[in-house]
């Protein structure tokens, strides 16, 4: 009786994310802000909470935490990250500084602390790489000059969530300030010894996990990842980090292989995984911060579309060009809620914050895909204007 | 060499009209012609997907007219002499036959100097190089003979 009434809870909140999804996709948005608002629908506190399906979506929502990471993992080649790191490190360095100061300002002044402080440092920094490729891909930029500027500040942000998140799982674990910075430093150097693999014995990593049978494959994939995340869980470096790790490690034609088969399961997984973020924030909450979201939306709007900005004049891009890099940059997302899922589900951070950051990411997927779309034509008038206003 | 991290690579170069033009080769083994617009060059204005084939059309047909101007500048001073490209449609008579069946040389004394096939030039083709459909075929001599080498190519 108990185990049919959780299918049918479980299959009417898949149902009804599938019709979001749909929603989502027919006005060329991200399907999270909605997804987010359908847990909000169903938690704690909303219209209809569902209680049966707890156990269930609490690991699911950690399993996509795993593919997620994972498949950013293996969506960048070693080498990839290297070149990368090598050509744009002060864009990187730029990106950084401009978009994790305002989070991490919101942050003291609201009080939270520390680790507040640094959570929402890394909410407001890390741009979506899923809805910023999507949007790229959408409206046929692949071929743009500053798109490969604009894919590798992708990646250096990319590199940025291996150091990062050992960090802030230090943090969260209660280490002190000498911890945080041991932390750094032992990441530091995980990450750079996984590059280091990965570029010299990628192959053989890959070879692991890897068969021709698809089954076989499927299985070996998810047990290695859940392996690693688990026992890097354990070791205090989150099961986030280890996954990634994994995914970085893994290269090649198995990497594109692995990409193909994990996608579906990242979907599935990773749509519980905000939803379950939507079940735990409470939505009388949200009054409350929306004054705040909006200001910092509009703030680091400004910051990613500067990062844009300066990455693509540095390549040479032409104004309109650079524009166009910033605005693509603009879009948060999953990286986002998963960093504030951490802090939240440690309980070190208030409530509020889960609001915030909902409701931060909310507006930033939404104006992300909206503003990549029209800052061509206001970019123009904008450059008439400046053109009028100076002759 | 542009590295589109994520998604594969790409190449491309300005030509002297402004435009850029390149190819993106995507990781799955896609590409994609990209051609950009004259008034912003940053943006694409054009991209079309290429199957593996269609890279190879394309590459014929831009292929053979270099070869065909390099030669006519290697005969100018030949009076009476040109050369020509001439396509092996599909359905031509002698698709799939080899290029003695055409006795091109006895019947318009044109020779074939080369054929370009995916894009790859084959010299001096011996008279058992067999023809298949889309092969551009790039003939020597004068030009009633072309003309008529034209003619047999396509009716026989």
């Amino acid at each position: 009786m108990d185990t049919a009434v959780s299918l049918v809870e479980l299959g009417a909140v898949l149902l009804c994310l599938g019709v979001l999804a749909r929603l989502a996709s027919r006005v060329g948005l991200s399907p999270i802000p909605l997804y987010l608002l359908g847990g909000l629908a169903f938690g704690t506190g909303g219209i209809n909470p569902l209680a049966n399906i707890a156990p269930f979506t609490h690991l699911a929502a950690e399993i996509g935490v795993v593919l997620l990471l994972l498949l950013l993992g293996l969506e960048y080649s070693a080498d990839e990250l290297v070149t990368g790191l090598r050509g744009s490190w002060l864009a990187g360095v730029v990106d950084l500084g401009l978009n994790a100061v305002p989070g991490a300002l919101a942050g003291w002044l609201l009080g939270w602390g520390v680790i507040g402080t640094v959570t929402m440092a890394g909410v407001t920094y890390i741009s979506s790489s899923g809805i910023v490729a999507k949007v790229l891909g959408d409206l046929g930029r692949l071929g743009n000059r500053e798109t490969p500027v604009v894919l590798s500040v992708l990646v250096l942000e990319d590199l940025a969530m291996g150091v990062y998140l050992p960090v802030l799982t230090a943090l969260l674990g209660g280490v002190g300030f000498l911890g945080g910075f041991t932390a750094v430093a032992a990441s530091v150097a995980v990450v750079s010894v996984v590059l280091l693999v990965a570029l010299r014995f990628g192959r053989y990593v890959s070879a692991l996990v890897d068969s021709p049978d698809p089954e076989v494959f499927l299985l070996r994939l998810i047990g290695a990842a859940l392996l690693v995340a688990g026992v890097a869980s354990q070791l205090h470096v989150s099961a986030a980090v280890g996954a990634f790790l994994l995914g970085i490690a893994i290269s090649g034609g198995t990497a594109v292989n692995a990409a193909r088969v994990l996608a579906p399961l990242r979907d599935l997984f990773a749509a519980v995984f905000f939803v379950v973020f939507g079940f735990n924030t409470d939505p009388a909450q949200i009054p409350a911060v929306l004054p705040t979201a909006l200001l910092l939306a509009l703030i680091t709007c400004a910051t990613k579309i500067g990062t844009g900005w300066f990455a693509a004049a540095r390549q040479g891009v032409r104004r309109l060009g650079r524009a166009r890099a910033g605005a693509a940059l603009v879009a948060r997302g999953e990286f986002s809620i998963v960093i504030a899922g951490l802090a939240v589900a440690s309980g070190h951070v208030p409530g509020e914050l889960a609001g915030l950051a909902g409701n931060y990411v909310l507006l930033m997927a939404v104006l992300g895909p909206v503003g990549a779309r029209f800052v061509e034509p206001v970019a123009r008038r904008a450059e008439l204007l400046w053109r009028r206003v100076a002759a | 060499m542009t590295q589109l991290p994520g998604l594969g690579t790409q190449q491309d170069f300005t030509t002297r009209s402004g435009h850029r033009v390149g190819v993106i080769t995507y990781r799955d083994g896609r590409f994609e012609l990209i051609v950009s617009g004259h008034e912003d060059p940053d943006a694409v204005a054009a991209s079309v997907a290429l199957t593996t084939s269609e890279t190879s059309t394309l590459a014929n047909l831009l292929g053979a007219p270099q070869l065909v101007a390099q030669l006519t500048e290697q005969q100018r001073e030949v009076t009476g002499v040109s050369t020509w490209q001439l396509p092996v449609t599909r359905g031509s008579p002698y698709e799939g036959r080899p290029l003695g069946d055409t006795e091109m040389r006895t019947r318009t004394s044109v020779s074939i100097v080369a054929v370009v096939r995916d894009g790859a030039v084959h010299p001096s083709p011996r008279p058992d190089f067999t023809f298949t459909g889309g092969d551009m075929v790039v003939v020597v001599g004068t030009a009633d003979g072309l003309r008529a080498a034209a003619e047999i190519l396509d009716n026989g």
